[in-house]
């Protein structure tokens, strides 16, 4: 059957090509070839998901890569890719299915929302000389504290539930072995270790050789339960059980067998080669009630030393989920909005299903204040966070902290070709191919994922001593520094802000 | 010299007590050498050997409840009594036999190890059973199993029995759906529609039948019952149709 799908890109090579192959070498997705008795680079431009590799690595700068300038007749309602992925579909017979989060044109609140800044009539603080915290915790926190007097000293002695102390309230969210390489979880585990904060596991097991850095790391149980036993599950500071994913709410995962190598093997405890499902439900969970025992079940073979966090997908109902959550006895509850990313999702589920973290967050934290249980549980915002801003737009909606993961992925060279799912990933990133795990360097990794949540931790210090804060803590659900501009009144209350101008 | 009092032997009555104090006294009289743990008057406490790694027994009197030998690694556990929902939910290894009923999802996601169960089960039991080298789970039912059985199941040996309280047919739909892993073997006959449509009827193998007889023989010793009585039937055994069963559900 031939192919109606035209190139999406085209490959080009300027005069200041040396013919030194690297582009060739660094393509994972066949689209380049070298032609030796013609001397010549050709590039088979249907296979070019632009990810730039070839680009990046060429010595002499001699690549750049266009959109095929192929032209349709203008059509708002049938799009270009409309019009392509009825064909794909067409060809295969088969789900469409892409990587990284949805990339469609909904709406982004974040955008519409413009923080507060002192003025005259109170002073705002330079965190370059001033104290100013980010300190965070995670964690239940008691409704009161009782306070008695001993040898004439003031002890508190209210007893804490566990708590993970952050010193940023920014985490790198899960993602699993086998849908990321080994010298990913290399760098996002050194990388949290140095900034003292956690990185989560996702899915997949902890590699051995990561158990040292377990005092930053929250492990994952999802409904696979891969690689989980009673080492795995003590290993960390905080047990996640995952219920959803921004990317995909509803439904499960199929990890494929290819990618199944000898440590996926090993980490997940499942034969190399077969599939690994996970099915779209845990099915001992089919109620609040349910999901309850999951949580105690988990704090009775940690012994109640870790923390059980519950993630789930931002959804319509989220603000009552939350509230079973928090009811379930979870510690920390985190909300995974649509713009979430994916290693592997069908494109239909990414881009029609969930909603946005900002709405979801607000209603969330909304509810649980007004039910009295906020102090409870911890939120975990995550799901399109793009930069310091997010993150404190996030927090100051009503969450304690937030995870990172395109971000992350983007700090070590990826270029959302959204090609994921393939294996191919030519910058090492999600692939456990061997040859191309190589290329990322877990060293350089770390100090590029450390460099981002530094750059980023100042930034936010810089926004919150601007607003006349000393401490992140101030800024948590503090929707007064917050205006909305171009919502309607409707959102505006959601959200629980204020239109700009008043 | 002082002489060492053994404790290896200890009873609890779980009468009126909260999971959590039940099982930490569980723990710690795990933590002090307590090899030989009675627990009497068990009425639905839920996490009864969750998480323990060591190789010791439990007697449990009354109805275990749910999550029974969660996360569990080496325990023996004998209930004398049925168990609630989820026995040996993701269990490394160890043995758990149940002298009565049990209720849905029997063997979630077990790696290892061996349940027992003597009579019947609900919904789904061993989904997503799993196995890894050396390690491989095997679930046991006497009784009739429901809908769902060995859904998704990955690895290991699940047997149904269909034999206590009473000889019935096998009563599960659905069986084996998603199914990429490990083998099903059915005492009796089963209908083509019963089965998911990722498995399918193949034959008994001489290995199949001395695994089987091994298993009959110390489940039949087990719970006193007939050997002969069991093992006097035809088996069916399902296999998946691919390790790989969803390879054509997408576009790339």
């Amino acid at each position: 059957m031939i192919s109606y799908i035209p190139e999406q890109f085209k490959v080009n090579f300027s005069d200041k090509c040396i013919k030194c192959l690297a582009c060739v070498k660094q393509c994972s997705f066949g689209a380049l070839s070298y032609d030796e008795e013609d001397n010549t680079i050709y590039s088979t431009d249907k296979n070019c998901v632009a990810c730039h590799r070839c680009v990046t690595l060429c010595p002499t700068k001699a690549i750049s890569i266009t959109k095929n300038p192929l032209a349709y007749r203008h059509n708002n309602y049938w799009k270009p890719e409309t019009v392509e992925n009825i064909y794909k579909q067409a060809e295969t017979g088969g789900i469409l299915l892409t990587g990284s989060g949805n990339d469609q044109e909904w709406p982004s609140y974040f955008d519409r929302l413009l923080f507060d800044a002192s003025q005259v009539t109170n002073p705002s603080i330079d965190p370059i000389r001033e104290p100013m915290e980010l300190r965070t915790y995670l964690g239940e926190k008691p409704s009161e504290l009782k306070v008695t007097r001993k040898d004439g000293k003031l002890v508190i002695s209210t007893k804490y539930k566990p708590q993970v102390k952050l010193e940023t309230p920014i985490m790198f969210g899960a993602m699993s072995l086998g849908a990321v390489s080994l010298n990913l979880h290399r760098g996002l585990a050194r990388a949290s270790k140095e900034a003292g904060t956690l990185w989560n596991t996702g899915e997949g097991g902890l590699h051995e050789e990561l158990y040292e850095f377990g005092d930053n790391t929250t492990v994952q149980v999802a409904s696979g339960r891969y690689g989980v036993n009673h080492r795995y599950l003590n290993a960390g500071r905080v047990v996640e059980i995952k219920i959803g994913q921004g990317a995909k709410p509803g439904i499960g995962g199929h990890l494929p067998g290819e990618k199944i190598n000898e440590d996926i093997s090993r980490t997940r405890m499942i034969p190399k080669g077969t599939d690994a499902l996970s099915p779209a439900p845990h099915h001992d969970i089919y109620s609040i009630e349910d999901l309850a025992q999951l949580v105690y079940a988990l704090k009775e073979a940690t012994h109640y030393k870790k923390l059980v966090s519950v993630k789930i997908a931002a959804v319509h109902n989220v603000a009552a989920i939350a509230s079973g959550i928090a009811r379930a006895g979870a510690d920390i509850v985190t909300i995974d909005g649509f713009r979430g990313g994916t290693g592997a999702t069908p494109t239909i589920i990414r881009n029609h299903i969930g909603i946005p973290i900002e709405l979801a967050i607000a209603a969330v934290d909304d509810r649980l204040r007004r039910e009295g249980i906020r102090n409870t549980v911890s939120l975990v915002a995550s799901g399109g966070i793009r930069n310091s801003a997010d993150v404190a737009k996030a927090i100051a909606l009503g969450a304690d902290a937030v995870y990172i993961g395109t971000a992350a992925l983007l700090s070590v060279g990826c270029t959302l070709c959204q090609k994921c799912y393939t294996g191919k990933c030519a910058w090492g990133i999600t692939t456990t191919n061997p040859e191309l795990v190589k290329r990322l360097n877990p060293e350089i990794a770390y100090r590029r994922l450390y460099n981002l949540l530094r750059g980023w931790s100042i930034e936010i210090k810089e926004m919150i001593g601007a607003m006349g804060l000393n401490a992140i803590e101030s800024l948590r659900g503090n929707r007064l520094k917050l205006r909305g501009v171009g919502l309607s009144d409707t959102e505006l209350e959601i959200l629980g802000v204020k239109p700009a101008g008043r | 010299m002082a002489i060492k009092v053994s404790n290896s032997n200890k009873t609890i009555n779980s009468k009126g007590l909260h999971f959590s104090e039940l099982n930490q006294k569980i723990r710690s009289a795990v933590k002090s050498g307590a090899d030989k743990l009675k627990l009497v008057n068990v009425n639905g406490q839920r996490y009864i050997g969750t998480g323990i790694r060591k190789e010791m027994h439990f007697d449990v009197y009354g109805t275990a409840g749910a999550d029974l030998g969660a996360f569990m690694d080496g325990p023996n556990i004998t209930v004398h009594g049925n168990a609630q929902d989820a026995v040996g939910n993701t269990m490394n290894s160890g043995l758990i036999t149940v002298d009565g009923h049990a209720g849905d999802v029997v063997g979630i996601a077990m790696r290892g190890g061996c349940v027992y169960i003597k009579g019947e089960v609900g919904y789904r039991a061993g989904i997503h059973m799993k196995e890894y080298e050396d390690q491989k789970p095997v679930l046991v039912i006497g009784g009739a199993a429901h809908d769902f059985l060995g859904e998704y199941m990955a690895g290991g040996v699940l047997i149904v029995l269909n034999y206590h309280p009473k000889p019935s047919p096998c009563l599960a739909n659905y069986i084996g759906t998603g199914m990429h892993g490990g083998a099903i073997y059915l005492r009796g006959k089963v209908e083509q529609y019963q089965l998911g449509k990722e498995v399918s009827v193949v034959k008994i193998t001489e290995n199949d039948k001395k695994m089987l007889n091994k298993h009959l023989k110390a489940f039949a010793k087990t719970f006193k019952l007939d050997y002969n009585g069991i093992a006097n039937a035809s088996f069916t055994k399902l296999m998946p149709l691919s390790h790989r069963p969803y390879g054509q559900l997408y576009a790339y």
